[in-house]
């Protein structure tokens, strides 16, 4: 890899972090699959289950990240999911179509989105304080919508079931097993969802006024202003996008667990930070995309599933792996920053 | 409007809260000149330009600019851009993680039929605008790549292609090396070709006559005056700045002692600290007051809190009666018996919500240590001899700080230093803000210090007052320690000392 970095001259200190994040991730699948072979590990499904898994946070860490990439951060997203998963499973228990109820989950996103974006954006309150508010609030409805477990199930809505149980088979990868049948590799339709909010971010990110924009704010919030940004609209937009994407990733958490309950989705707004930093976001903005903030969620994905395959390791030990690799990326990345200011000052 | 003439401002005035800021100030600036906005820090600069770029509200007076019909009122930087006036500021004011070529467009980039960025155009684009200005630099590189001059000459290219008739530098020179400056020159140089007005602040006088062609001085809010340089030498510039004439200044009689025989009390050798102080040698005897003269902003605070160890002396040694000693923070320079009174009264002096007893045993307890506490009666002794030798005008001794007058304020800080029993003070404009009975009343009591043989140095604006104090007088200009007075003290020649050149 050094190899790589000396034969192009421009490759700069972010790329470098994403790479590493990359190369984390293939060394630990790697080590997964030398360790668990005999368990199954080698088999694309065991990656593809990591995606089906995280389907829902992958949205999530998108929108993580371009929250994130201003400078600020948005801890509502796992509440806002268990309100999301509550109010579908109460709204299709109620009889109401699961398209319906879709599209009014994506709707209070976007507006509690754009309520969070203004407070923050327009009335320049902590973005923490914000979405900690936000986290109360949407934590607290969902125990106001019901404070039982419902479940969806097939007679509730058939839709919203096939859904959950439909396979996209993928053309390759699969492998036949010892009654010599084929199985062929596939994942659930969130996943299909997760991966086209990823491209489209991506794009958005980097093809689009909105998206270099935020950069800009994150990079420098008065510079920005000062080069003629709306600097308070950006802010807002990208609460509103984080909020939408962490609705879609919520619809997507649903399809998994088919269930609504109050103490859904604790902590995965942490998950999702830890999964930006690690794919190579600042949390002093300006800095990271989200092919990182995927690779991110994939090595976080990839230790839940090793210690689940290996079955005798506590389940605390993903959270030990996590904070390493957290503590890990900080390093790096604080050496980075170092780095980078030693070379600015000597020329 | 004039031929020519590309901007005029007529009578702005401007009040902020307490304080007018700008009292019927007027600026022309005409096509393709580099035009010096000068005074000193206060003078109102800054305002006059945030006025014209819109950050400020003006209350009167009018801004005129080369085709628009009536008068101009920008409300942001935005409308100040769609004028044809652009800013660059002492900080850049780019995104540093962006590349070169997004810092140009940002905000206006050209767009595909998809509506997406044509990154390919204004890459393109960009590399031309650079290469057109001769700055060398991969325009797809981030900016955080290239050094602050560099930043600066991006920022300024951004300005310049958003077809600017008017552009405003201000102070983009302070955090440049000597060969960086030149650069720059070399671009405003060229811009002014192409029919470009700069307005340029700087307090370098040096730059001023390397470059501009004609200068507008402004004192205290109010305009003093618009001179073609070639008529305005360096000292005549300065006391316009000052407001003093060279004409009435009066010599003031003091006698003068020869402090070279008296032992040593503090020798600098080459201090200096990047970006504020250049390296400068100082001796300073026993006994003896000296003082720093200079326009403020010239460095003569920095040099004060380069020795006591507020910013620490990057290179250099520093001697305390006679022996090398290393100070890397102010404890250091206290425990070597120094004190110092720093000229932000309000921010680095008081402590407003401590009583005045608690304020003047400050920094004999911190000299002493956490956990040597000075008893309460040793306390109240101390503070009761300090307010009556200062002559602190207090209630009690228990009284908040805040509550005192500015004059009795910086008594009590002084009387703070003092109970400290310190060999060598430093006094940073102790006298700024207070009223004439007590600042000849501070005046007497550095005399009297220095009777004691204790050292001292001495900063004001007044050159009068450190004429009546002062053994000697270092002089600064741009941070740079340019000479010594130590007979002929007059204001005349520390003025012309300030001054500098061949004027």
């Amino acid at each position: 890899m050094s190899k790589k970095a000396d034969s192009k001259k421009s490759i700069n200190s972010n790329t470098m972090l994403l790479l590493i994040t990359i190369a984390l991730f293939i060394v630990l699948y790697a080590g997964g699959c030398i360790a668990y072979g005999s368990k199954g590990f080698t088999h694309f499904q065991t990656f593809l289950n990591i995606l089906i898994t995280n389907a829902g946070l992958i949205c999530v860490a998108c929108g993580m990240t371009c929250v994130m990439l201003t400078g600020g951060i948005d801890i509502s997203v796992g509440a806002l999911i268990a309100m999301d998963c509550m109010l579908l499973a109460v709204g299709m228990q109620k009889g109401i179509g699961a398209v319906p109820m879709i599209i009014l989950v994506l709707l209070i996103g976007i507006v509690f989105g754009i309520f969070q974006g203004f407070l923050v954006g327009y009335l320049e309150i902590q973005p923490f304080i914000v979405s900690m508010a936000g986290m109360f609030f949407c934590r607290g409805m969902t125990a106001v919508i019901c404070t039982d477990q419902v479940s969806i199930t097939q007679e509730i809505s058939p839709t919203f079931y096939a859904w959950a149980n439909a396979k996209v088979i993928v053309p390759f990868g699969g492998y036949t097993n010892n009654k010599g049948k084929y199985m062929a590799p596939y994942v659930r339709p969130g996943v299909v969802v997760a991966l086209i909010v990823l491209i489209a971010i991506f794009l958005i990110l980097r093809y689009t006024k909105f998206g270099r924009s935020l950069y800009a704010v994150g990079g420098s919030e008065s510079s920005a202003a000062m080069m003629g940004l709306n600097v308070k609209l950006i802010k807002m937009k990208a609460y509103m996008l984080s909020s939408f994407l962490c609705s879609i990733g919520g619809i997507c958490y649903c399809l998994n667990t088919m269930a609504g309950s109050v103490s859904q989705a604790t902590g995965l707004e942490m998950d999702a930070i830890s999964s930006a930093v690690i794919g190579g976001t600042l949390l002093t903005g300006g800095v990271g995309n989200v092919i990182g903030s995927f690779f991110g969620v994939l090595i976080n994905g990839t230790i839940s599933s090793i210690v689940k395959t290996n079955g005798k390791l506590a389940s605390s030990w993903p959270n030990i792996l996590t904070a390493a690799l957290l503590f890990i990326f900080i390093v790096i990345q604080s050496l980075f920053a170092v780095l980078r200011s030693r070379q600015t000052g000597k020329r | 409007m004039e031929e020519n003439v590309v901007l005029t401002a007529r009578g702005i005035s401007m009040t902020f809260p307490g304080v007018k800021a700008l009292d019927g100030v007027d600026l022309t600036l005409r096509k393709g000149e580099i035009h010096a906005l000068m005074g000193e820090n206060g003078a109102g600069k800054s305002t006059l330009i945030k006025c014209l770029t819109g950050i400020n509200d003006f209350e009167a007076g009018e801004i005129r600019i080369d085709g628009i019909d009536g008068p101009v009122k920008n409300h942001s930087t935005r409308d100040a851009q769609n004028v044809g006036i652009s800013t660059v500021y002492q900080e850049v004011n780019l995104c540093p993680n962006l590349s070169v070529a997004e810092n140009l467009f940002i905000g206006r980039e050209p767009l595909t039929k998809l509506h997406t960025i044509d990154r390919k155009s204004y890459n393109k684009r960009s590399q031309k605008i650079m290469d057109e200005l001769g700055i060398s630099v991969d325009v797809t590189q981030n900016l955080e790549n290239y050094s602050l001059a560099i930043q600066q000459m991006v920022a300024i290219a951004r300005a310049v292609d958003m077809e600017c008739k008017v552009l405003i530098l201000d102070e983009p020179t302070s955090s440049l090396d000597d060969d960086e400056v030149e650069k720059l020159f070399v671009l405003m140089r060229g811009l002014r070709e192409k029919g470009v007005s700069i307005l340029f602040v700087t307090h370098f006088l040096e730059q001023v006559y390397a470059v501009c062609d004609r200068i507008t001085v402004l004192r205290n809010g109010g305009f003093v005056g618009e001179y073609p340089i070639s008529e305005l030498p360096r000292v005549k510039l300065v006391a316009a700045m000052m407001g003093k004439d060279l004409d009435d200044l009066a010599e003031i009689k003091k006698e003068q002692k020869d402090f070279s025989k008296e032992p040593m009390e503090i020798s600098a050798k080459g201090l200096s600290h990047a970006g504020t102080v250049k390296p400068f040698d100082l001796d300073i005897h026993k006994g003896e007051v000296v003082g720093i003269g200079g326009l403020l902003g010239s460095g003569r605070s920095e040099l004060a809190r380069c020795i006591y160890g507020a910013d620490k002396a990057q290179t250099g040694t520093l001697e305390v009666n006679g022996k090398q000693v290393k100070i890397n923070q102010p404890i250091d320079a206290m425990n070597k018996g120094m004190g110092m009174l720093p000229d932000d009264r309000k921010a680095e002096g008081i402590i407003a919500d401590l009583s005045v007893r608690e304020n003047i045993i400050l920094a004999l307890q911190a000299k002493r240590g956490m956990f040597r506490q000075l008893s309460r009666a040793q306390q109240e002794e101390i503070a009761d001899r300090y307010i009556e030798l200062v002559q602190i005008k207090t209630a009690s001794k228990e009284t908040l700080i805040k509550q005192l007058s500015g004059g009795n304020q910086q008594k009590v800080i002084l009387a703070r230093w003092l109970a400290t029993d310190p060999d060598f003070l430093i006094l940073d404009e102790p006298t700024r803000g207070i009223d004439i009975g007590t600042k000849s009343e501070i005046q007497k009591l550095i005399v009297k210090l220095a009777g004691e043989g204790k050292s001292v140095l001495f900063i004001s604006s007044e050159i009068e007052e450190m004429l009546r104090t002062c053994n000697r007088m270092v002089i600064m200009r741009d941070g740079q320690k340019v000479g010594e007075l130590d007979h002929e003290l007059s204001q005349e020649s520390v003025m012309k000392a300030i001054a500098g050149g061949e004027a």
